[in-house]
């Protein structure tokens, strides 16, 4: 019999993945910011080679979580995080993880763009000198390669050494992208990478996320619903520091199985 | 998962537009009941003046559907609906597709009536007024359960259409013996047959309704499956 939507129609079980097809383990992961709960027993897995959203209204932990993935919130004092997350088998906040490593297998992209006040090149190449690579002919197949899988090397390649504050916000949003995929990380979280953007350079960036996992696992946070209903493979949402509903995209915009969600996304009082 | 009210959203402009166009699918229906229920009377009582208005209201009907679909496309190109909204609108567009081939099939009741000397015994006739206002009960049991999402009363109404397709058969049996001794008069047998048929499409109509509603409320799509599965579709939310 013919199956014309197969594909949009089967549904995993996010619970019951194997092993190796797991990226992110979180394991009953808690947060305080100092007396303050802000993430209360997060239990997930983040599928590799995949698209996650994590959706929620403002201060519901969405940022919050995705910053726990390479420690981020380290930084914040009166931080504790109690659980576990794991990547490729390993606890990340086991104490003798090394940050900097993990930030490298980890990229990060934010809200508003945030390139180096120098070339377009050594902002790519940045990553990849403090990791003490120097020989040129290296650091330019790489500089390429990640502005071409950033979707931004036709743009560029005749501009690489001019400042990359000319470039437009939604380039230097892929230019940070690039820099961040230069190292060759194996996930790549975006914090409302389109937030600043117009709605070209944003369709481009959703685009680019749709390419993007082919290599990378992707974990992005936004405010707009729309846009997790279009790039992600499955959508978290988050209300209050708790997980509330964590499904397939599709089944979560069409048939969510808790009320809290379905209000959420229709735009209901909660 | 409980029920959402359609009326909770942060946009009170989005609450109202979701509430005009369900009004306007029930005044659509409220439309197409009175014209069954005229022709059904013009039938009865050989009134080719009540037949003849209800051919002529039909574009009222037509004029609705688009409207409606209208209304239907642009709060989909302008709200993007999700989830239960998105399930009503949806429905909305189908159900009002129905509710207008109903609007159809009363048209060609009516046609019959304003052909001339229908052919056929009294028998006939009153069967046929039987299963009429069978028919004309279950388009209003349905209207009912749409105005309230009632998926109970839609479950329910649903096995109408089996009792109905029963009497339609039977009507049809009757129609062929009679035919048979009365070669003559084939033409105008054609039009009774046309408007039994009528009828029981506007059962078929009626259950197509049914199982939008379910769908709508359970969110579950119950089209072509057995009433065992419906009822368990419709247990399943009960349970969660």
């Amino acid at each position: 019999m013919l199956d014309f939507f197969a594909s949009s129609r089967t549904e995993k079980n996010l619970d019951a993945l194997a092993a190796d097809k797991v990226a992110i383990n979180v394991k009953d992961l808690t947060l305080h910011f100092g007396e303050k709960r802000a993430l209360h027993s997060i239990s997930m897995k983040i599928p590799k080679n995949q698209v996650t959203a994590l959706i929620g209204p403002s201060g519901c932990g969405k940022s919050t979580l995705i910053s726990c993935f390479n420690r981020m919130n380290d930084l914040i004092p009166g931080c504790r995080v109690d659980g576990s997350v794991e990547i490729g088998e390993r606890d990340i906040y086991h104490r003798k993880e090394n940050v900097s490593v993990l930030r490298s297998r980890v990229g990060m992209v934010f809200q508003k763009p945030n390139p180096f006040p120098t070339s377009v090149y050594e902002n790519v190449v940045y990553g990849l000198r403090i990791q003490g690579i120097s020989e040129r002919r290296v650091l330019d197949n790489k500089a390429e390669s990640a502005l071409r899988n950033a979707a931004l090397w036709d743009e560029v390649k005749d501009r690489l050494f001019e400042s990359a504050l000319t470039l437009s916000g939604g380039q230097q949003q892929r230019l940070v992208i690039a820099r961040a995929i230069a190292l060759e990380p194996e996930i790549l979280l975006l914090d409302e990478p389109t937030s600043a953007l117009d709605p070209i350079s944003t369709l481009t960036i959703e685009e680019l996320i749709n390419t993007l996992k082919d290599k990378y696992t992707v974990v992005i946070v936004t405010h707009n619903m729309q846009q997790a209903a279009r790039v992600s493979d499955q959508t978290a949402f988050l209300y209050e520091g708790k997980l509330i509903e964590y499904s397939d995209t599709n089944r979560l915009f069409t048939m969510p199985r808790e009320q809290q969600t379905e209000e959420y996304i229709t735009g209901r009082y909660g | 998962m409980k029920q959402v009210k359609i009326n909770t959203h942060i946009s009170r402009k989005f609450n109202q537009e979701l509430e005009n166009l369900r009004n306007a699918v029930l005044t659509m229906g409220g439309i197409v009941e009175q014209q069954l229920s005229d022709a059904l009377g013009a039938f009865r009582d050989n009134n080719r003046r009540m037949a003849e208005s209800v051919i002529l209201n039909d574009f009222q009907v037509n004029s609705m559907e688009v409207q409606i679909d209208e209304e239907c496309t642009r709060i989909i190109a302008t709200r993007h609906p999700t989830a239960s909204d998105l399930r009503l609108v949806l429905v909305i567009v189908k159900a009002t597709a129905d509710i207008e081939r109903i609007g159809d099939e009363v048209e060609r009741i009516a046609n019959l009536i304003i052909t001339g000397e229908l052919p056929g015994s009294e028998s006939i006739k009153n069967n046929m007024i039987a299963t009429g206002d069978k028919v004309m009960a279950m388009l209003r049991k349905t209207l009912n359960a749409f105005a309230r999402l009632d998926v109970d009363s839609a479950f329910a109404i649903h096995k109408l259409d089996k009792e109905i397709d029963k009497q339609y058969k039977a009507l049809l049996a009757e129609a062929i013996k009679e035919m048979q001794q009365d070669t003559d008069s084939l033409p105008q047998w054609l039009e009774v047959l046309w408007a039994m048929r009528a009828l029981e499409r506007v059962g078929d109509r009626c259950k197509n309704i049914c199982e939008y509603i379910i769908y709508f409320v359970k969110g579950r799509d119950v089209r072509h499956v057995s009433r065992k599965k419906i009822a368990e579709a419709l247990r399943e939310g009960q349970t969660e």
